[in-house]
């Protein structure tokens, strides 16, 4: 519980404790990794509580903006996730996703943005396992990272 | 050897024709500015006017973002790159390939008027001519005699499509393609440095943008009827030169051109605060060209590489 609290805190205040906990934001498809997630809850799986998930229908949804204007509103992480290829809900969602994407990635490191600010997966509904540990492994690579400056708008 | 006077006199003859016998309503083409090393846009549509038209190195704006929603046949004078602007613009279907006349001039590069500026400190330049491989240009109290091809379009210097991939008439013969341009020496350079250096140049070249758009508004790929940066419904990002407001423009204008930029250079040439634009298109290019292997603005038939997919595509950059 003491973890959850820290979590919700805001950075200014954990900043005054001297502690300070990324906050990632989960764009999570509803069909695959969305139900992932839930199964590592039903499963009671623990994965860090520094994630909030945004349900989106597909991660064809996700629009570069949403993930840019994440790093400018101070996210310090953000992760998307969606079926594995070939198992999109809609067919091919996410394969056309996942070129936005190594386009987008491959520009915001261009311009300097820190590799592991941004992250992708695919997760299916059936990998509670796997979910908790890509949750940790973000959560991990933002720690080492520290607070998102870079994009920030003040 | 090319003849400028002659590539005139043909583009003139080719647009006379194409007006007499119909064949198009309208050429676009270049007229002499009122500048030296200045051409201006130039609109034809009576065969009587086509001795207006020019044709020299300066000739370097992309002329095919007036194709663009205009209903008519027009004819078009297109360097390299700009016929392959118009291609993209094709592919896209917003110019009608019925309806265009590419009347492509191969090019052996545009001169960068801001180069011989800084060459003569900047004073004013009364008159200038431009002779096979030397530029002559005088002021009030100089007259200098400069080599070309130090003074070439930073994007001419690179450029691997000088003729004119697509078009219905040639003017003029084919020029040697420069196969040992190193296109992408600037980008590997950066590539080379960590995150934090490259940070650190982008923050100070694009730091200077004073969001007047030019870059959008000429370059010929942009032709949304209505832009992200003005919509206020969702307002998607701000509208300050807030450095993380003016990064964000730049980052997703790169990203809208990703796969579809043809590097002719323009958004550089107008930018008025100099700003290195071509480092990110650049960089779109190189990513395109090394993740699906496209060049854009060469084929009519290719899809653009991210309206398309394959289920192959390499994805070393999912974490899991």
């Amino acid at each position: 519980m003491s973890l959850v609290k820290k979590a919700f805190e805001t950075p200014e205040k954990a900043g005054e404790r001297e502690i300070w906990e990324p906050r990632i934001i989960a764009f999570l498809c509803n069909w695959c990794s969305y139900a992932g997630a839930d199964l590592a809850g039903i499963s009671r799986i623990q994965y860090p509580p520094n994630i909030r998930v945004v349900r989106v229908p597909c991660s064809g949804r996700i629009n570069p903006y949403f993930l840019i204007k994440s790093l400018q509103r101070g996210w310090d992480g953000v992760l998307v996730s969606g079926c594995h290829p070939g198992d999109c809900h809609y067919v091919s969602g996410n394969l056309v996703a996942r070129r936005k994407f190594a386009v987008l990635k491959d520009i915001m490191e261009y311009i300097g943005v820190e590799e592991g600010r941004l992250n992708f997966s695919w997760v299916s509904a059936a990998e509670g396992e796997r979910f908790s540990r890509v949750v940790k492994k973000v959560v991990e690579k933002v720690k080492a990272l520290g607070p998102a400056k870079r994009l920030v708008k003040r | 050897m090319r003849n400028i006077e002659n590539i005139e006199d043909s583009i003139r003859e080719v647009a006379r024709k194409l007006l007499n016998e119909k064949k198009v309503e309208l050429v676009i083409g270049y007229e002499k500015g009122t500048l030296p090393l200045r051409t201006a846009p130039c609109f034809i549509d009576n065969p009587d006017d086509v001795d207006k038209l020019a044709w020299n190195a300066s000739c370097d704006a992309n002329l095919s973002k007036y194709l663009i929603g205009v209903d008519k046949r027009i004819g078009i004078i297109a360097k390299g790159c700009d016929a392959r602007s118009i291609i993209v613009c094709i592919t896209e279907k917003q110019i009608d390939r019925e309806k265009v006349v590419i009347i492509g001039i191969p090019c052996a590069g545009v001169v960068d008027r801001k180069k011989i500026e800084a060459e003569v400190d900047g004073e004013e330049i009364l008159e200038a001519r431009v002779t096979g491989e030397k530029i002559m240009v005088k002021g009030k109290n100089f007259e200098k005699t400069l080599p070309k091809k130090n003074f070439l379009c930073d994007s001419c210097l690179t450029c691997r499509h000088r003729n004119p991939p697509i078009c219905d008439i040639m003017v003029g013969n084919k020029v040697p393609e420069i196969t040992s341009a190193e296109g992408f020496a600037e980008v590997s350079y950066l590539e080379a440095k960590s995150a934090d250096d490259r940070w650190a140049y982008f923050t100070k070249e694009l730091g200077n943008c004073i969001r007047c758009y030019a870059c959008r508004n000429v370059c010929p790929l942009c032709y949304c009827k209505e832009c992200f940066v003005d919509k206020t419904l969702p307002l998607w990002f701000g509208k300050t030169n807030d450095l993380s407001d003016t990064m964000i423009y730049h980052i997703v204008r790169v990203l809208h051109v990703a796969g579809r930029c043809v590097d002719c250079g323009a958004c550089s040439r107008v930018c008025p605060m100099e700003i290195d634009l071509r480092a990110l298109t650049k960089k779109t290019e190189k990513i395109v060209k090394e993740r699906f292997n496209y060049e854009a603005g060469i084929s009519l038939k290719e899809v653009p590489p991210l309206g398309t997919f394959k289920l192959e595509d390499a994805q070393e950059f999912v974490i899991e």
